[in-house]
């Protein structure tokens, strides 16, 4: 492993990687912090830009780095407007923005940052521990495991959608699944529902996918529902903390970072599920007449979301650096972003290209050392970019979103899909449809499909479920994860009936 | 000398990755040359049927740099058009004939297997063959720590159980790897029917499960063979040249293992319809010109490809000979 850390620390610290990695974080943190533009639409926007780069590392390494910076900027808007910038830190307003309503946004922001940054350091040093643990394990992994890993990842979906959304998110999902079959699948070498169009051959484009499903549909709605921002954020005046407070918030920033790390480690769970836990079970193990507090401008239920979102950041890259398995909408895109640079992930990434697993590990930790010292002393600066107007910013999304599509492939029907796709994805998301369901279930359909048709020809049929036990209970898994939530909803039905 | 200078003060700049995403990002532009005077074309215009970064990317810019730098052509452009697996760009050059005098399109073996089944609705007579310029064999390997090490030990444990020794590779069922394989196996006088061939979306996957030991054997490019047994991870159990190659002298061939069969995946690179005889020849004569070049060999070298030239009336016989072989053999897999 200490092998591994110098490759990675040599390819990370190179002046290129480090550019990259200040640049992402830096891009991140401006658009995290602009309401209504997740950490999915930009790195949607930024993927074109990282291909081109052509070096995998520095790719990977800009995309992690606007992860984590989003996630980071996030809760700036949220502390200072109670307008969340992302979906990972909006429990991070429930205390923060009463905090700086009291004219305690300094403090507010500091320990933002300070949560944050010990949430995603103590978060690449499990993923450092857990991952090659994990990895020699998925070697034994034969196509049979995958294909009932993928379901599973898929099953996942449902037991982590919003109360209400389960029915809606196995729609998109199984959306996913259907878009997914269109171009030649493994299974024959003739193309597939592509309605004589040459262009479609080769299936959709998962750019043109990804940008049409978050990054138009975000813009389109940051048109449609203006809000005023920059006039009522709270003054941001004094950075400090106390002595007793940092006593304070301690373990709590310990407790999160290992449960949001886990937390992200789960497939379907994320970031926002990570803060949400974390803001409840902080809140329940604290004294008293401190859960008074709580929604009230507490420390604790700042620092708890804002160290759990930044480690399960950290955690989600575990599956898919490991398995090729993206546990969320997020790392559903940085697995296409690599498979389009030749990348592989999975099982053998760590011994194939150990310089790009290690690199990403380390520029974990450079970026959020990163985004410590630029969010410190800087954050009443960038605070006031909250301040753009929205017509300049979205012209520039528009913009940004085009290009990316067309000189992904260099071919103009890859506009007309955008558009197309754009659209539709507008109007899904004006009826309260989840689109990350979609893009997991489009990214895992064609892996799932390959996995499964070796697998009925290794063992000539599908009796390679009984014949293999690993496969079985997998299955078994994902039957579980889909039943749960069908009962729960059912349960909470009747006791409200 | 202007492109000259600018593109070293880009690099200076921003460094060879950087440089590369200015040269992907729009169109390559190729140092114009100043050299020996022996230019033959002014300037050569690539087609690339597929995405930056590709085995087509890698052959067009190679040869390209090549030709610009030794002075046989004055500047070079790269276009990569992607779309139906390279049908979009064959479309294009037949449908802009006129105005593509310019233009060489790279391609490889797939045009011909894609032809035969339909999926283009093209074949290479529709265009001008301009020259086949280099090649790849195929080889069969194994984990290094197989008790397997040569043809006849593997055929040896395929006939003990035909379908619990699969082959896998990095293509479609009827894609060039399952062609390979099965060639392979029916020149050894085994039915090509029973191979148990499992396809992998790229050679990674495909090697990961044979080291994890769900496939017996992988048929993959030689030179990516080659690769892998220098890691230590495989070994080549035979090769389809008609002789051994210089880059692993140990690797036996097929044929010398007693399984008469051969096969090579050519790149080469061809014309709109209706070229003039002349501008045909001119490409044909930089081309030519270009294997006696220094410069050729570094890119050669570099991306250890085998020089294969087949010139016009050779490249049509040699296309025209596999399209039947492996015509022929698709016929016998059921692919046609």
């Amino acid at each position: 492993m200490l092998e591994g850390i110098l490759i990675g620390l040599q390819t990370a610290l190179s002046l290129q990687n480090l550019l990259v990695v200040i640049g992402g974080c830096l891009i991140g943190t401006f658009i995290g912090m602009l309401p209504g533009l997740g950490p999915m639409s930009i790195i949607a926007i930024m993927i074109p830009v990282a291909i081109t780069m052509g070096d995998p590392s520095a790719a990977l390494i800009l995309l992690a780095g606007v992860y984590y910076g989003a996630i980071f900027g996030g809760s700036t808007s949220s502390i200072l407007l109670n307008a969340p910038g992302v979906a990972g830190t909006v429990a991070s307003s429930f205390d923060g923005y009463p905090m700086s309503q009291q004219g305690k946004a300094g403090k507010a922001l500091t320990i933002a940052a300070i949560a944050s940054f010990a949430g995603g350091t103590i978060g690449a040093i499990l993923l450092m521990v857990f991952a090659p643990m994990l990895s020699s394990v998925a070697l034994l992994f034969h196509s049979p495991e995958y294909f009932a890993l993928m379901v599973v990842g898929l099953s996942a979906i449902a037991a982590f959608a919003g109360p209400g959304q389960v029915t809606k998110a196995l729609l998109m999902t199984v959306l996913g699944l259907i878009m997914a079959t269109v171009g030649e699948g493994a299974l024959f070498n003739l193309p597939r529902f592509t309605g004589g169009i040459m262009d479609l051959q080769s299936g959709f484009g998962f750019i043109t996918l990804a940008m049409a499903m978050f990054a138009l549909p975000e813009a389109i709605f940051l048109v449609l529902k203006p809000k005023n921002l920059g006039e009522d954020g709270g003054e941001i005046k004094d950075l400090r903390i106390t002595r007793a407070e940092a006593r304070a918030i301690a373990p709590v920033i310990g407790r999160q970072s290992i449960q949001g790390f886990f937390i992200g480690v789960l497939p379907g769970a994320g970031a926002t599920i990570a803060s949400f836990l974390g803001y409840a079970v902080e809140r329940n193990i604290a004294p008293k007449h401190e859960q008074e507090e709580f929604g009230k401008g507490s420390i604790k239920g700042l620092a708890a979301p804002e160290t759990a979102n930044n480690a399960a950041c950290t955690g989600s890259f575990v599956p898919l650096l490991t398995l090729g398995i993206p546990g969320s909408g997020t790392t559903a895109i940085l697995l296409g972003a690599l498979i389009a640079l030749n990348v592989t992930p999975g099982p053998r990434l760590m011994v194939d290209e150990p310089q790009i697993f290690w690199a990403v590990i380390m520029s974990m930790f450079i970026g959020n050392l990163v985004l410590l010292i630029l969010n410190l002393p800087l954050i009443p600066y960038i605070a006031k970019l909250l301040a753009i107007p929205r017509n300049f910013l979205i012209p520039f999304i528009l913009f940004f979103t085009l290009m990316g599509a067309y000189i992904g492939q260099n071919n103009a029907t890859e506009l007309l899909l955008l558009v197309g796709f754009g659209i539709c994805g507008i109007a899904l998301k004006f009826a309260n449809y989840p689109l990350p369901p979609l893009l997991i279930g489009f990214i895992l359909g064609g892996m799932m499909e390959d996995n499964f048709s070796r697998s009925m020809q290794l063992y000539g049929g599908v009796n390679f479920v009984l014949e293999r036990p690993m496969t079985m209970i997998l299955l078994l898994i994902a039957a579980a994860l889909i039943i749960l939530p069908v009962l729960r909803t059912r349960k909470a039905r009747k006791a409200a009936a | 000398m202007a492109t000259k200078r600018e593109t070293t003060m880009k690099t200076m700049k921003m460094g060879r990755r950087a440089l590369m995403v200015t040269a992907v990002a729009t169109l390559g532009l190729g140092n114009a040359a100043f050299a020996d005077g022996h230019q033959i074309l002014d300037e050569v215009h690539f087609l690339i049927p597929g995405g930056a970064g590709g085995g087509w990317d890698g052959t067009a810019r190679g040869t390209g740099e090549a030709l610009t730098e030794s002075g046989l052509v004055g500047s070079a452009s790269y276009e990569n058009m992607s779309g139906g697996g390279g049908g979009t760009a064959i479309g294009y050059m037949i449908e802009n004939a006129a105005s593509l005098e310019n233009t060489l399109m790279v391609n490889s073996t797939p045009i011909v297997i894609r032809s035969l089944t339909g999926v283009f609705p093209h074949n290479f007579r529709d265009l001008t063959l301009v020259s086949g310029t280099i090649g790849d064999y195929a080889a069969l390997v194994v984990p290094a720590d197989s008790d397997v090490s040569n043809m006849e030990e593997f055929l040896a444990m395929y006939d003990a159980d035909p379908n619990g020794t699969p082959i896998g590779g990095g293509s479609v069922p009827g894609g060039m790897d399952h062609l390979v394989a099965a060639m392979v196996m029916e020149a050894s006088g085994r039915d090509a029917l029973g191979v148990n061939y499992i396809p992998y979306d790229a050679g990674g996957t495909a090697m990961a499960a044979l080291l994890s030991g769900e496939i017996k054997a992988l048929s993959t490019g030689f030179s990516e063979a080659v690769d892998l047994a220098n890691q230590g991870e495989v070994k080549i159990i035979g090769v389809t040249s008609e002789d051994r190659v210089d880059a692993a002298p140990d690797a036996m061939t097929m044929m010398e293992q007693g399984i008469d069969t051969s096969f090579v995946n050519w790149r080469g690179f061809f014309a709109a319809p209706g070229l003039s005889e002349e501008k045909t020849a001119q490409y044909q004569a930089a081309i030519a010109a270009m294997y006696d070049t220094p410069e050729w060999e570094t890119v050669r070298a570099r991306n250890g490809w085998v020089n294969i030239h087949n010139p016009g009336d050779d490249f049509l016989s040699f296309l025209e000979n596999q399209e039947k072989v492996i015509g022929d053999l698709m016929t016998k897999l059921g692919f046609l």
